[in-house]
C-alpha cells in the first residue's frame, strides 16, 4: 500500500470538469439509503470498493452488511469471511459506532435453503436429490445472478440492517444479475413448466388447439432431444417446484421491485479504460432503461502525477539530455560537458553510487540483481568516481524522467477515454479513486479506499 | 470435481491430430480484466501468418472481437475480418445460443418450423439459459464442430479455432459441461452430442491459455484455473502474462534512488533544462514528486516480480506481452501477434 496520503496525489490530478462529482458520504450517511448495488465488469474492483462503502458506512456509524460474490482470498480472510456458511458475520477491527456484518454468496446452499424454506420436509428431500436440480444449484447460466438478488431479498427482508451493500457476479453479460431472476422465474412460472407437468390438462380446452400441436410436438422434440430420462427428471423437479413455490416470478418481481425502490442506489464501477468504461456506458443505458436508480460512476485505479505540468514530451527531451553527455563519458570520462557542472564534487558520493553497468538504456529489461556485484572500474582515480556518480545520478534522473513520461500518457490516455464516457453520459456523476501501487487485503487498506472515494468532495470545496 | 491433480500435461502435446505440434483448438481464458479478447485475436492472427485460415469465435455475446477490429457488429455467422502477414486469414463467429440451437435442430432433426414454435413457448429461451449447461454445450459444441469441419476436398475448413473464452473462474466448468451433460443426459443426441465435444477437449487438439497481469488476484486465479483444469484433465497450454510495464528504472537506479541526495537530482534536473535547482526553483520542486514516482514504481516493481515467481512455479511455458503506451488498436493488435510469434506461440 502506498504510504502517501492520497491528498498527495490528488493535488495535482487534473478534475473532471464536464461531469459532475459523486458525493459518496451523504449517500452512505442517508438513512433512507437502504441498499447500494454495485456493478460492473470484471477486474475493475468491483469486490474492494462494496467493502470499502460497507467499512465507511459502518465506521460512520450504520448498521451495514456486505454481500459479496467471490472476493479475493485474502480480502475475504481480513474481513473473516472465507468460511462460506452463507450467513453474515461481524468484522472485527472496525472503528467508530456503527457495525460492518459481511459474508459470502454460496449459491447451492441458497438455492437448497429457498428450497427447505418453502417445501414440506420430504418433498424438500425429493428436490434437492433430484439430479436435474443438483445441476442447476450447483451454478448454470443464471443461478449465480439468481441468487444473489436471492439473497439481497432475504437480508432486506430481515431487516438487521440499516444498509446493505450488494456486490454483482462476474457475468457474462453485463447485467445477467437483472435479467436472470424474471427468465427464471418466467420459465418456472410460465407455459413451458404447465405444458411439461400436465400435457393433458390442456390437451382438453377449446381453442388450444393449435398451441396443442404444437406442444406435443416439443414435449417430443425435447425427450428426442434430451433424452427421455433427463425430461423425466425435469418433469419430477419441475412439478415439485411448481406445486410448492407457488409463483417463482412473484418472488423474482418482488426483488426487481427492491431494485427499482427509492431506497436502492445503483453504483457503476468501472477502471478508465476503454473497455471497462464501454461497458460502464452499457450499463448507464440499460439501467436508465430499467428505471434502476443510478447514483453514479465510480472510477477506479486512475492516475495522476504531483509533477503534471512537466509534459511527456518534455521529460522525454530532457531525459535525452542527461543522457547525452553520459555516453561521451563512457568514452572519456569527460564530465566536462556537463551543462552545470558545479557542486558535484564536493557533494559526498553516496556508498551506493557504484558506477552503473552499461547493460544498456534505462529501459533495459534485464531483471537481473547481479549488478551490484559489478567491481567498479579498478583504474578509476577519485575524479573518475566522481564522474561516474554524476554520470548514475544523471541516469538516474534520466530514469525518473521517463518515467515521468510515461505516467503523463497513461495519465492523458485515461483522461481521454474518461472524457469520451463523459461527453456521451453527462448526467451520471462522478468519482474517481486514485490507484494505488499494490494490492488491497485489510481494513486498513479498505479505509484508505474509502478515503480516496471521498476525497474528492473535500478538495473541490 | 475430484480432488485428484494428476501430474501436468506435458507440453507441447505430441502432435497427434495438431499441426506441427501446435494445437487446433486454442480457448483463450482469463480473469476479467487482462486483455483475453485482445489476446485471442492476436493469437488467431498469429497463427493465420503464413496462408493459414483460423477462425476466431466469441461465445459470450459481447461483441469484443468486432470492437477490436473495428468493424460493425458480428452476425452468426462465419465472415472474414482481417488478413495476415503472408496471406493467412483471420475468419470471426460470435456464437448467439439461440440461433446454435436453432441450428443444430435443423441440421438433426430438419426441424425449421418447429423450431419457431419453440421459441415462441419459450423452449429455446428454456434451453438457452436456464436448462443445465444446454447453453455451455451448445457454445462448445459449435466450436468443435469447426475445428472438425472439413471442406470438399477433405482438408479441415480451418487451421486453427481461437475461442474468446469465459474468465478463468468459470472456464473449467464451462469446457467440461458436457461431461456433466453427459451424466445428465444419459442417451439420446445430447448425449452423445456432449460425449463427441468432450474427446475434442480433453485431447491434444485443444489447449487452455489464460491470460494474467502481474498483480495478485489475476497470478491467484490463473494458479486456481490451472489447478481445476488439471483436475478435470483438461490440456492446459500456456500462461500469457498480458499488458506488461516497461522496465523503466534497473536495480542501479532503485538502489541509488534510495540515497541520493535531492541537491543532485535537482541539480541533474537543471542541467537537462528543466529551471532552476535552488530551493523553490522548477527543477528542485521536480525532485519530491519524481521521488514519488519512483517510489511506487520500486513498490510496484516488487510486487510484480513476487508474482513473476509464483508464476514460475506453475511449472508451464511463460509469455509476457508489453503494455502498448497507445492503447490497444488494431495496429496494436498486429504488433501483439508478431509478438506472439517471435516467442513461439504459432
Amino acid at each position: 500500500m502506498s504510504p502517501d496520503p492520497a491528498k498527495a496525489q490528488d493535488a495535482a490530478r487534473p478534475h473532471l470538469s464536464a461531469a459532475r462529482v459523486l458525493d459518496i458520504d451523504p449517500l452512505l450517511d442517508d438513512p433512507k439509503t437502504r441498499i447500494v448495488v454495485c456493478c460492473g465488469s470484471g477486474g475493475v474492483g468491483k469486490t474492494t470498493t462494496a467493502a470499502a462503502l460497507g467499512l465507511r458506512a459502518a465506521e460512520r456509524g450504520r448498521k451495514v452488511v456486505v454481500l459479496t460474490i467471490d472476493p479475493a482470498r485474502r480480502l475475504a480472510q481480513s474481513m473473516g469471511i472465507d468460511s462460506l456458511d452463507n450467513v453474515p458475520r461481524r468484522v472485527k477491527g472496525t472503528e467508530g459506532g456503527g457495525e460492518l456484518h459481511a459474508m459470502m454468496l454460496d449459491m447451492k446452499r441458497t438455492f437448497d435453503e429457498v428450497v427447505e424454506a418453502h417445501a414440506d420436509p420430504e418433498r424438500a428431500a425429493a428436490i434437492l436429490a433430484n439430479p436435474f436440480y443438483q445441476s442447476l444449484s450447483a451454478g448454470f447460466a443464471g443461478t449465480q445472478e439468481y441468487m444473489a438478488m436471492e439473497k439481497l431479498g432475504q437480508l432486506r427482508a430481515r431487516d438487521e440492517w440499516d444498509l446493505i451493500v450488494v456486490d454483482t457476479p462476474p457475468s457474462r453479460s453485463a447485467l445477467d444479475f437483472l435479467d436472470a431472476p424474471k427468465r427464471l422465474g418466467s420459465f418456472l412460472d410460465g407455459r413451458l413448466i404447465r405444458l411439461l407437468t400436465a400435457p393433458a390438462k390442456l390437451g382438453g380446452r377449446a381453442g388450444m388447439a393449435f398451441l396443442n400441436v404444437g406442444m406435443s410436438m416439443m414435449t417430443g422434440t425435447l425427450g428426442k432431444l434430451l433424452g427421455g430420462q433427463l425430461l423425466k427428471d425435469v418433469q419430477t423437479f419441475v412439478a415439485a417446484m411448481d406445486t410448492t413455490f407457488g409463483g417463482f416470478r412473484t418472488r423474482a418481481d418482488a426483488t426487481y421491485k427492491l431494485l427499482q425502490a427509492p431506497g436502492t442506489a445503483f453504483l457503476v464501477v468501472a477502471a478508465p479504460e476503454r473497455d471497462a468504461l464501454r461497458e460502464a456506458a452499457y450499463f448507464v443505458e440499460r439501467l436508465a432503461a430499467e428505471d434502476m436508480p443510478l447514483v453514479g460512476l465510480v472510477l477506479n485505479r486512475v492516475h495522476g502525477s504531483g509533477a503534471g505540468r512537466l509534459s511527456a514530451e518534455r521529460a522525454l527531451a530532457a531525459a535525452e539530455n542527461l543522457e547525452e553527455p553520459r555516453i561521451v563519458d563512457q568514452g572519456g570520462g569527460k564530465a566536462g560537458l556537463r551543462n552545470s557542472p558545479d557542486t558535484y564534487g564536493s557533494s559526498e558520493s553516496p556508498a551506493s553510487a557504484t558506477p552503473a553497468p552499461d547493460d544498456g538504456s534505462p529501459a533495459s529489461n534485464d531483471d537481473s540483481p547481479a549488478v551490484e556485484s559489478d567491481s567498479p572500474d579498478d583504474s578509476s582515480p577519485d575524479a573518475d568516481t566522481n564522474a561516474d556518480t554524476e554520470r548514475s545520478v544523471d541516469q538516474l534522473t534520466a530514469g525518473l524522467l521517463r518515467l515521468h513520461a510515461e505516467r503523463m500518457q497513461l495519465l492523458s490516455r485515461e483522461q481521454r477515454t474518461r472524457d469520451r464516457f463523459t461527453a456521451r453520459h453527462p448526467e451520471v456523476a462522478v468519482v474517481e479513486v486514485p490507484a494505488l501501487p499494490g494490492d488491497v487485503h485489510d481494513l486498513t487498506g479498505l479505509r484508505d479506499i474509502g478515503d480516496r472515494l471521498a476525497a474528492e468532495r473535500t478538495e473541490l470545496s | 470435481m475430484s480432488a485428484v491433480y494428476p501430474q501436468p500435461l506435458a507440453w507441447p502435446s505430441a502432435g497427434l491430430v495438431s499441426l506441427e505440434g501446435v494445437s487446433r483448438l486454442q480457448v483463450v481464458s482469463g480473469k476479467g480484466g487482462t486483455g483475453k479478447t485482445t489476446v485471442a485475436a492476436a493469437l488467431a492472427l498469429a497463427l493465420a501468418t503464413e496462408g493459414k485460415r483460423t477462425l476466431l469465435v466469441e461465445v459470450e455475446g459481447r461483441q469484443g472481437i468486432a470492437q477490436l477490429f473495428e468493424t460493425e457488429a458480428l452476425p452468426y455467422e462465419e465472415r472474414k475480418i482481417a488478413v495476415a502477414p503472408g496471406g493467412g486469414e483471420v475468419y470471426a463467429l460470435a456464437i448467439d445460443p439461440e440461433l446454435a440451437l436453432l441450428d443444430y435442430l435443423q441440421m438433426f432433426y430438419k426441424l425449421g418450423g418447429a423450431g419457431r414454435a419453440l421459441k415462441k413457448l419459450g423452449a429455446v429461451d428454456f434451453a438457452t439459459t436456464v436448462a443445465p449447461g444446454l447453453r455451455d454445450v451448445l457454445l462448445t459444441g459449435k466450436a468443435c464442430e469447426a475445428v472438425r469441419r472439413k471442406d470438399k476436398s477433405g482438408r479441415f475448413a480451418y487451421d486453427y479455432v481461437v475461442m474468446d473464452a469465459p474468465p478463468t473462474g468459470r472456464i473449467t466448468r464451462f469446457l467440461n459441461v458436457n461431461d456433466e451433460v453427459a451424466g445428465l443426459a444419459r442417451i439420446g443426441p445430447i448425449h452423445n452430442q456432449a460425449q463427441a465435444v468432450m474427446r475434442v477437449l480433453k485431447s491434444p487438439e485443444t489447449a487452455v491459455h489464460l491470460v494474467t497481469l502481474l498483480e495478485e488476484m489475476p497470478v491467484q486465479e490463473t494458479a486456481d484455473g490451472i489447478a481445476e483444469l488439471h483436475a478435470a484433465r483438461l490440456p492446459v497450454g500456456r500462461v500469457i502474462v498480458n499488458m506488461v510495464r516497461p522496465r523503466m528504472l534497473d536495480a542501479t537506479d532503485l538502489e541509488l534512488v534510495r540515497t541520493v541526495p535531492r541537491s543532485s537530482l535537482a541539480q541533474a534536473l537543471s542541467a537537462a533544462g528543466l529551471g532552476g535547482a535552488r530551493r523553490g526553483g522548477n527543477a528542485e520542486r521536480l525532485v519530491d514528486p519524481l521521488l514519488r514516482q519512483a517510489a511506487e514504481y520500486a513498490e510496484r516493481h516488487a510486487l510484480e516480480q513476487e508474482q513473476r515467481a509464483v508464476l514460475g512455479e506453475l511449472d508451464l511455458p511463460l509469455h509476457e506481452l508489453p503494455l502498448l503506451a497507445e492503447g490497444m488498436d488494431l495496429a496494436g493488435l498486429y504488433e501483439l501477434a508478431t509478438e506472439l510469434r517471435k516467442q513461439g506461440l504459432s
